[in-house]
Parts: structure tokens; C-alpha cells; sequence
């Protein structure tokens, strides 16, 4: 899976999660908590989507390196393939 | 409706209430018919995971976990489902909501994405919460804004010092120093200015059970999570919530039951490891299941469903150790048909108390007290008012009371509660025509809880709780717990948080050695 690809699954999950934020503008190298209104509950189902979707387990102590976009895909892309 | 007339919460012997159908004693002869095998037919041979209890933490939990395509059970000991989020219904028309006033604006978020966008879109914020004491009498949105302006201007506190207040209140987190009491805290914004501690700690205290003595984390995160946006509650009343949530629940698949006592939580052997939980015993029926979450007390779930034998000697004695929190005492005032009531405040924390003091708001000599008033507006379409009369009582101050006293203490705090809204809402009296009292003994027959606790447990209670599947595998527990993880806000999220657990644990991805996850108690 190319890198665009894992990066436009992770805005899909986060869509879905928070279908009010507006994803168009989103900065891959800054933290998405601080660029859109998300919470510790909103990592966490993050993980529960990935897990469900694409059966990929982000265990608790790697949290952190879904903290920006381009950590999403540096992280997720070796697991997806 | 009818059907639903035979269950409440409440007692006999309000002073006007007709005792007859809802006595414990009645309804414990009652439940012994209606707790039965019959209940749990139907099922599927086994689960992957059932649910004991259905509180908020229960129900969003199952919801959960089967939104992400477990096959799910739950099981509720009572008629209604929901727990404390409950209400309970009179002749007359008299609807009473035990604990619908009021929760913080992360409900919205939370119904939006764990139940539906519909159950979200009917939550509202109160506008008027009321304080009236020997100290102050004032009005407020309760949110920061409307706080910061009357610290300000009310208190004459440096505007300055109640920003640096809320900013170190927001930056508060579970790793910070749990030594830090809340009294010290307000100590050291606000030294001696027992009436700023009053303003910032009695609602609270409604809320939670917390005290000036509970770790400031607790106070911090609770209260922030209030001041972010002001106090809510559910339009439609929690009757419409619970419907709601249990057609959700049915949507997604779960099968649920009510009158479904469980007796014990089914543990076996796993080699060198901890013993591992294999289903539960409900109204006599086993039921096979691959993982158990327990919404439960804390307390009953370790001792009395699974057994302290299963346990470590360490892990039983922490939880033994576990304090809960305080009690409450409800008084029921449905207003008659046809009359109204003027708008005088949603929330009204009133008390005679020269001061804030976390003994004496729990005393059997009761001198606090919080009124929820519930207008036509939360029921649409409704036309009646009632008033509830909330107070944190001492669960052994009524355990131990004879019967005679038992009855003397409701009927003075049913004419306590009535004599001291009259003097808000001249006339009321005139207008009342159903008074009921439920008491700390009332609430423990209904929910269980050790102790009648209203609240959950002090903060140790949140280690035990999250500890509890390195203990026993396969088995979780969800509920109130630590102060943090209470009211419903936090209960709804703590089941969000352990369907995680769950999800992972029933696609064999945990690992052995996971611990407690103490980060996600930011909630």
C-alpha cells in the first residue's frame, strides 16, 4: 500500500469519528490534536477502527506515533505491507 | 407504563405516597418470581462477551464492543436498565428522574459517536444553576466565563489568580502529584476564602461524592470538564435515553435481558497464569462466554461474583481496602396536575451550613440539599412539573437505624425538603400532591452497590478496577470508579475505554504482561 493510500485511510477513520471537522487542510507534520478537536477518546477509536478494519493492533505504548499524519503513515505503512 | 408501575425506585411510606407496590419487601417477594430461567431463554449457546450490569459504563461498553462485531449479552438484575440513570413512574401521572440534572458537554461527543446522532441531538444545556447558603446567592451558567466574572466581581478575587485557577486546573493530569488534596489546592489560590471553596466545591460534591480530602487530580479533571461549557441534561427525560439506548443496542445485535440476577462470574485454571473467566451464573443458568465485563460494584464483582480465593492475597487486600463514596438521599415532589410552577433555576444548591463542610453535607442532621427542578419543557408535550431533593447522606447513618427511626428520618426530610422550597417557590406546598422519599437503604436495594455508594469509589478504587484483568483473564471491569471515572460522563467513557481491552483481548492480542492503563483516565 502506497503512503497516500495509508494516509487517506487514516483521514477516512478520522472522518468517520469526527464527521464535523473539516479534513481538506490537514498539516502532515503537525500534532492532529492540535489542529483538529480530538481527544484521548478519539485516538482510542482510532485504534479499535484500525483494529477493525484492517486488522492492524497498535499496542498502547506506540500511541504516540499516530500523534501527526506523516507519524500515521511512517508508523502504519511497514504493517501494511 | 402499567407494566412499569410494579418496578421503581422509591419506597413505601412517603407521607402521601400509597405504600403498597414499591416496598422492597414487596418487590423482593416479586423478584423471586420474576428472577428466573425463563428470563434467559433464548439466548445463544455462548457469547463472546457478556455484560453484568447495565449502568452507563455497562451499556456503552456492550454497544460497543458489539459495534466492532462481538457477539455481546447483557444482563440487567433490575426492571429499567441504565443504573442510576434511572426514573420511576406514580399514579397520577408522576414521572421522577433520579439523576438526569445535569452532565458536562462531552455527553454530546460521546452519545454522537458511541450511540447515536439522534441521542446526541437531544441533549441541552441548563441554563440557571442557583446557589443560596449563609455565605452567597447567586445564579450562574457555570461555565468558566460566567464563573471568572462573578469570582471577579462577586468574590473580589484578582482575575488573574481565578485564570492561573482554571489554567492549572486544565493542565491537570493522572500523573500529577496525587498527594495534592483538593483543600490544599484551594488553599493555595484562594487561602482562607472558605467562601470561593464553597462556590467551587459544593456542586462538585453533588456530582461526585468527592471532598475537600480527595486528591486534586480528581477535583481538577471533573470539574474542568463542567467548566468547558456549562451543565447539560437529556430532553425527553431518561425514560426516552434508555429507550433509546436499548434500541440501539438490539440494532447492533446485543441481546439483553432484564430480571437477570448474576450470581457468580465463572472462572477456571490457566496453567502458571491467572485463572481465566469462562461465563457467568444468571438466574441459575450458566451461560458460557469468552470474556465478562463487570458493571458492578467494584467490590461485589471481586468478592461476591468471582470469589476472593481467586485473587492474589495482594490483590484482594487492596481491594478490600477500597473506600466508597458517599450515599444520597432523594426526595420526590410531583407538583399536581394543572398547576406551574415559575421558572426559578435548574440546578438549586442550597444549604444552611455556616460553611462548606464535607461531614455535614453527609449528616443524618441534614443541612444541604439540591434541588433539580424539571419543567414541562424536559418532556415535550408534557405539562408536569416535579422537584427532586438530592442529598449526600452516610450509608451507615440509615443502615443501622431501627425501623421506627428509618420512618421518622423520611418523613422529617420529606417535610425538611418541602419546608425549605416553600421559602424559595412560595406556595409550593399547596401544589404538591406525591411525596416520596428514597434513602441510602433504598438505593442499595435497587442497585446493589456496596454500601448504597451513589457515587462508585474514592480514587484507590480506579487501580483496582483496572488491574482486575491482570488478575482474573477475560474479565473487565466498567463503572464508577476512582471519582474520575463517575456521573455519566465518566461512566460512559470508562466503558468505551474497556471495550478497547475487550476488542483486543477477544482477538488474542493481549499480551500477558498488559498492565493498567492509568493515561486514559483523562476523560
Amino acid at each position: 500500500m502506497s503512503e497516500n493510500e495509508v494516509r487517506k485511510l487514516i483521514l477516512d477513520i478520522i472522518h468517520d469519528i469526527a464527521p464535523d471537522e473539516d479534513l481538506s487542510d490537514v498539516k502532515s507534520d503537525v500534532r492532529l490534536r492540535d489542529q483538529l478537536d480530538l481527544d484521548s477518546m478519539d485516538f482510542l477509536d482510532i485504534v479499535m477502527e484500525l483494529r477493525k478494519r484492517h486488522q492492524i493492533e497498535v499496542p498502547e505504548e506506540d500511541y504516540m506515533e499516530l500523534s501527526t499524519l506523516d507519524g500515521c503513515v511512517a508508523y502504519l505503512s511497514p504493517k501494511f505491507a | 407504563m402499567t407494566k412499569d408501575r410494579d418496578i421503581q425506585i422509591g419506597e413505601a411510606g412517603g407521607i402521601l405516597a400509597p405504600p403498597a407496590v414499591t416496598a422492597p419487601s414487596v418487590l423482593r417477594e416479586r423478584r423471586k418470581t420474576l428472577v428466573s430461567p425463563k428470563r434467559l431463554e433464548g439466548l445463544a449457546p455462548s457469547y463472546d462477551l457478556i455484560v453484568v450490569g447495565s449502568g452507563l459504563a455497562g451499556l456503552t461498553a456492550a454497544n460497543r464492543v458489539a459495534r466492532q462485531g462481538q457477539r455481546v449479552l447483557l444482563l440487567e438484575q433490575h426492571y429499567n436498565f441504565g443504573g442510576l440513570a434511572t426514573w420511576f413512574k406514580r399514579q397520577n401521572g408522576h414521572i421522577f428522574d433520579i439523576s438526569l440534572h445535569g452532565f458536562p458537554v462531552g455527553m454530546i461527543k460521546t452519545c454522537r459517536k458511541y450511540w447515536t446522532k439522534e441521542i446526541a441531538d437531544s441533549i441541552v444545556q441548563l441554563k440557571s444553576i442557583r446557589f443560596d447558603n449563609p455565605q452567597f446567592s447567586l445564579q450562574t451558567t457555570f461555565d468558566r466565563e460566567d464563573f471568572t466574572r462573578i469570582l471577579v466581581e462577586h468574590f473580589g478575587i484578582q482575575a488573574e489568580v481565578v485564570a492561573s485557577f482554571f489554567d492549572t486546573l486544565r493542565g491537570m493530569n493522572f500523573y500529577d502529584d496525587q498527594r495534592l488534596t483538593t483543600r490544599a489546592l484551594f488553599q493555595r489560590f484562594f487561602p482562607g476564602r472558605t467562601d470561593v471553596w464553597r462556590l467551587l466545591m459544593e456542586p462538585i460534591a453533588y456530582a461526585n461524592g468527592s471532598t475537600l480530602d480527595d486528591p486534586a487530580i480528581t477535583y481538577g479533571i471533573v470539574f474542568s470538564n463542567f467548566m468547558s461549557k456549562g451543565v447539560y441534561t437529556f430532553q425527553g427525560g431518561t425514560d426516552q435515553l434508555i429507550k433509546a439506548m436499548k434500541a440501539e443496542l438490539v440494532h447492533n445485535g446485543v441481546d439483553i435481558r432484564n430480571y437477570a440476577q448474576v450470581e457468580q462470574i465463572l472462572v477456571e485454571p490457566e496453567g502458571e497464569g491467572p485463572p481465566r473467566c469462562v461465563g457467568v451464573v444468571a438466574n441459575g443458568v450458566r451461560i458460557p462466554a469468552k470474556a465478562v465485563v463487570s458493571n458492578a460494584n467494584i467490590k461485589n464483582t471481586v468478592f461476591k461474583l468471582v470469589g476472593a480465593e481467586h485473587f492474589s492475597p495482594e490483590y484482594a487486600a487492596e481491594a478490600e481496602g477500597v473506600r466508597m463514596n458517599s450515599a444520597s438521599t432523594q426526595v420526590y415532589l410531583g407538583i399536581r396536575e394543572g398547576e406551574t410552577l415559575p421558572f426559578v433555576g435548574d440546578l438549586f444548591f442550597t444549604s444552611s451550613a455556616p460553611e462548606f463542610d464535607s461531614e455535614a453535607l453527609c449528616a443524618l442532621e441534614c443541612t444541604s440539599r439540591t434541588f433539580s427542578f424539571y419543567y414541562p419543557e424536559i418532556r415535550p408535550g408534557s405539562e408536569r412539573y416535579a422537584v427532586v431533593a438530592s442529598i449526600n447522606s452516610n450509608y451507615r447513618d440509615w443502615a443501622d437505624m431501627s425501623d421506627e427511626a428509618y420512618q421518622h428520618h423520611k418523613e422529617k426530610y420529606a417535610r425538611e425538603a418541602i419546608d425549605v422550597l416553600d421559602g424559595y417557590v412560595p406556595g409550593i406546598a399547596q401544589k404538591i400532591d406525591h411525596v416520596e422519599v428514597a434513602t441510602p437503604r433504598t438505593f442499595e436495594f435497587f442497585t446493589q452497590h456496596a454500601q448504597a455508594t451513589s457515587f462508585g469509589t474514592k480514587f484507590e478504587g480506579l487501580k483496582v478496577s483496572q488491574e482486575l484483568p491482570k488478575h482474573v483473564q477475560g474479565l473487565f471491569h466498567a463503572g464508577s470508579v476512582g471519582i474520575i471515572m463517575s456521573g455519566w460522563l465518566g461512566a460512559a467513557n470508562y466503558g468505551v475505554i474497556v471495550a478497547n481491552e475487550v476488542d483486543r483481548y477477544l482477538l488474542g492480542l493481549t499480551k500477558p504482561t498488559a498492565g493498567a492503563r492509568e493515561e486514559s483516565a483523562h476523560v
